[in-house]
């Protein structure tokens, strides 16, 4: 990890740690919670895209799949939940490797049209084949660890940041690694990446995998949060949405796709009064966004403190 | 049980019909840009919905809302192309995918403010008697929508083959560079593809909705299953196009029938996906226009 | 080190290549020359694993490697660079190396993540064999730069540098001078030089630049329309009738343009 990126994280650390005392509202909470379980998504897509340059339009898949594992396995079976979530985990992984191996061969927009039909073959598996189809089921048990049950918010508030805060750590040292750098390598030159040695199918598979990873955790950390799931938590449009998170917070910045995940989330929020508007109003910023703010509200928030930077050497 | 047949593969044709439709209206663009416009399914939404407005909202005459219908989508697709397409300017394939999907948002989120979420649905185009062969119906509608996408892939192909405009398109399809080089506005032909090729997804929801009904959020699965009908064939072939539609729809009518209407979507999916990992070229195609073909 | 035996390639109805033998000797510098389109690419791109040959065999170190995709020669130690520079151009100078490292480091997705102990060992390792690299090709100065951002002589040297990074046996550049002025190519010429004698890589060079060819190649085999015409010492290949006519047409066929032109 670079020296910024430790600044960074130390300072979103206390964040964390100070937005339930300054608003424990049950409401900020609830909202942080959909934040944090969305940036989970968000970074494992964020990696994919932005890093190794592989599309997928089917993170809802994942995330529905480790929702629906996680959840049944701790119902039916009595798992404890941290069991049936690294369960959740597995089955994500193995549905990763099952789209990867042929998908992965695919190459933009095949690829984006594959990873999609398999977010929504996921969906109507769900629909028609899981517990209690269309209206989804309940009774979901809390999280618990160690013999203590989280059932209050800022419990979970705290949990799912507390992942959020360590996946971002795991991914942030992947990526200033020897794999992230060849991901990366990956995206830039195919040919010049086989011709260094490096194993692209593999890495493309593992970095799949890792996405398909994040969004099962969510999945099921959502499961447990909210005790209640149907399938249409897991439609085309939260793989959209989750885009729109990267897109906004910008695909090249590891960061952008949290604070990303968090505008996209509080938004809605925002936007209450407009309730029929709300489809537009995120398909006019994806637009926009893409047309004048490609780089994404990270990286451009980086330029400028570069320039600030540059500005203040050139006084001294 | 011949009845039965006869009838699932009649309601399979007529979906058939529109999924081909949605094909070739993939091809045009494609043909013109190797883009693959992810909206192409919400201007099969927008033909049934600007219809039941003109008919049944404004009730206006049946040949004057057509007409008005097709000037609409013609000048969404305008719109469209000359406000993010154009000024984009980019080939950069992952971003035209997601500008794509950001305008089918756009244009869902329009649809949905100003209709709702309900189905809509308005009367068939004829009334009368439905036919019948060995007890199995056939709507009158159904005729309409089969004789409709038949007449559309006539007028194209008289369009590609006979005139200069349609030529013109074909040649920056195979070579943009070149046919500027010969004095092709290709952005003109790009502008043009998004015209056509959002007047031929609105001809289809005008015709196929008096059958199916038409609702704001049905276009993301529209345009997958005429996405799936356009490989099929090998993308950018019309003919491809058509009988992987005819395919799809029947297929997919005929799991609805015999096994379970919920897996009806499950079934182009999967096709969709076995396409896609085995034979992304089409399945028709022949070796030699394989490797003509690039990727 | 490296023999090629019987090496057919087609593509569609053309014929690439036919019946390429060639070998290359430990510590060479070995040139390939030929007209445009002679197919010197083709047969680097055999080598390398680009391209599958129809027919024939390639060997290196003794063992067939024919069949073998191009990450896995890569891992076997032949190295390339490429005719239009593949640079990983979002990446910085430094960073373009260390992913030249890949192959002689093993840190996973898993190990990485965790940041393990042995993980911060190898990449401080990575780190300092590829500055050391930067050093040696003289692209210190450059190292927090985009890849993409350099000119091109200098872009054409650090893909030199990548592919000296996977300490290659064998290196294989694909008109290293395209596009460098006069004092560029020298300096290229010397790095080349640098590279055999001092590292002990054997390299095959395809290469327009004459002079560069003349100057630092032991052996020169030329082809044309995917034939080998001629092979020998610089100064045997420079004086072989048929590798002129190759390179400026048949004499009489000048002449009988000449006459029909007047």
């Amino acid at each position: 990890m670079k020296k910024g990126d430790l600044l960074v994280f130390f300072i979103f650390i206390f964040l964390i740690g100070l937005l339930p005392v300054l608003s424990g509202s049950t409401y900020t909470m609830t909202v942080g919670i959909f934040s944090g379980i969305n940036a989970l998504v968000a970074i494992g897509l964020c990696i994919l895209m932005g890093y190794a340059g592989q599309v997928s339009l089917g993170q809802a898949g994942f995330y529905g799949i480790g929702a629906y594992v996680s959840a049944f396995l701790s119902l039916h079976f009595g798992l404890p939940v941290v069991v049936s979530l690294i369960f959740a985990m597995i089955v994500g992984a193995i549905a990763a490797v099952i789209l990867a191996v042929p998908a992965l061969r695919l190459k933009g927009h095949y690829l984006a049209v594959a990873t999609l039909g398999f977010g929504e073959i996921i969906y109507i598996i769900l629909n028609e084949w899981g517990p209690g189809g269309p209206s989804g089921f309940g009774d979901i048990p809390h999280f618990s660890l160690l013999g203590h049950t989280i059932t209050s918010t800022t419990g979970y508030f705290y949990l799912i940041w507390c992942l959020v805060a360590g996946v971002m750590l795991f991914s942030l040292n992947l990526i200033h690694s020897r794999s992230g750098r060849a991901l990366r390598a990956i995206h830039d030159s195919e040919l010049a990446s086989n011709a260094m040695g490096l194993d692209v199918v593999v890495l493309k598979i593992k970095v799949f995998i890792l996405s398909a990873v994040y969004a099962s955790l969510a999945g099921g950390l959502y499961a447990h949060y909210i005790t209640f799931i149907s399938p249409s938590s897991f439609s085309l449009f939260y793989s959209i949405l989750v885009l729109m998170m990267v897109i906004v917070g910008g695909i090249t910045n590891l960061w952008g796709a949290i604070i990303g995940a968090v505008v996209i989330t509080v938004l809605p929020e925002l936007l209450r009064r407009f309730e029929e508007f709300d489809v537009l109003v995120y398909g006019l910023i994806l637009t926009l966004s893409l047309m004048f703010f490609r780089k994404g509200l990270v990286p451009i928030l980086v330029e400028k403190i570069k320039k600030l930077k540059g500005l203040a050497v050139v006084k001294h | 049980m011949l009845t039965v047949f006869l009838q699932f593969l009649f309601s399979g044709l007529t979906v058939g019909a529109v999924y081909a439709l949605v094909g070739i209206g993939f091809n045009i663009i494609y043909n013109a840009t190797s883009i693959i416009n992810l909206a192409q399914g919400e201007f099969v939404v927008i033909g049934g919905l600007l219809m039941w407005f003109f008919t049944e909202s404004l009730k206006l005459p049946f040949l004057l809302s057509a007409v008005l219908t097709i000037l609409s989508a013609g000048l969404i697709g305008l719109f469209m192309e000359r406000l993010t397409i154009n000024p984009l300017k980019s080939t950069d394939l992952l971003l035209m995918i997601m500008i794509t999907i950001a305008v089918s948002i756009v244009l869902r989120g329009i649809l949905m403010f100003n209709f709702g979420k309900d189905p809509y649905v308005y009367p068939p185009f004829t009334e009368g008697e439905p036919l019948s062969i060995y007890g199995a119906i056939i709507q009158q509608q159904t005729l309409w929508v089969i004789g409709i996408t038949g007449l559309c892939i006539i007028l194209l192909f008289l369009f590609f083959k006979k005139t200069i405009v349609g030529k013109a398109m074909l040649a920056c399809a195979v070579n943009p560079t070149a046919a500027k080089l010969v004095g092709i506005n290709v952005s003109r032909m790009v502008m043009l593809s998004f015209i056509l090729s959002a007047i031929v997804g609105a001809i289809g929801g005008m015709a196929i909705t008096p059958i199916s009904l038409m609702e704001y959020d049905k276009g993301p699965m529209l345009a997958v299953k005429g996405f799936c009908a356009a490989i099929m064939g090998g993308l950018g072939s019309n003919r491809g196009a058509v009988i992987g539609g005819f395919i799809i729809g029947i297929l997919e009518s005929m799991t609805a029938g015999y096994i379970h209407s919920g897996l009806k979507d499950a079934v182009a999916l999967v096709i969709l996906l076995l396409i896609l990992f085995f034979k992304p070229a089409g399945i028709f195609v022949s070796k030699t226009m394989l490797q003509l073909r690039k990727f | 080190m490296l023999n090629i035996k019987g090496i057919w390639k087609s593509f569609g109805g053309l014929m690439a290549l036919r019946h390429i033998n060639f070998d290359v000797k430990e510590g060479d510098i070995k040139a390939l020359i030929g007209p445009n389109g002679a197919g010197k690419t083709t047969l680097l791109n055999i080598i390398s694993g680009i391209y599958q040959p129809d027919k024939g065999e390639v060997s290196f170190l003794g063992k067939n490697i024919s069949n073998l995709p191009s990450t896995k020669i890569a891992r076997k130690g032949i190295s390339r660079t490429f005719q239009h520079v593949e640079l990983f151009g979002n990446m910085t100078v430094l960073e373009n190396i260390m992913v030249g490292r890949y192959v002689k480091t093993k840190a996973g997705f898993f190990s990485s993540g965790l940041k393990m102990p042995y993980v911060m060992k190898e990449e401080k390792e990575i780190q300092r064999k590829s500055e050391e690299i930067l050093e040696y090709i003289n692209l210190t100065q450059r190292k927090n730069e985009l890849a993409s951002n350099l000119p091109i002589g200098e872009q054409r040297i650090l893909e030199i540098g990548r592919a000296l990074a996977t300490e290659p046996r064998l290196l294989l550049l694909d008109e290293p001078a395209a596009g460098l002025n006069i004092r560029e190519t020298r300096n290229l010429g010397e790095i080349i030089k640098k590279i055999r004698e001092e590292l002990k890589i054997t390299i095959v060079l395809v290469e327009h630049d004459m002079d560069l060819v003349m100057r630092i190649s032991d052996w020169i085999t030329v082809l044309n329309f995917g034939e080998i015409i001629a092979e020998g010492t610089p100064l045997e290949v420079q004086k072989n009738p048929e590798v002129i006519v190759a390179y400026l047409g048949d004499e009489e066929e000048i002449q009988r343009g000449y006459n029909a032109h007047t």
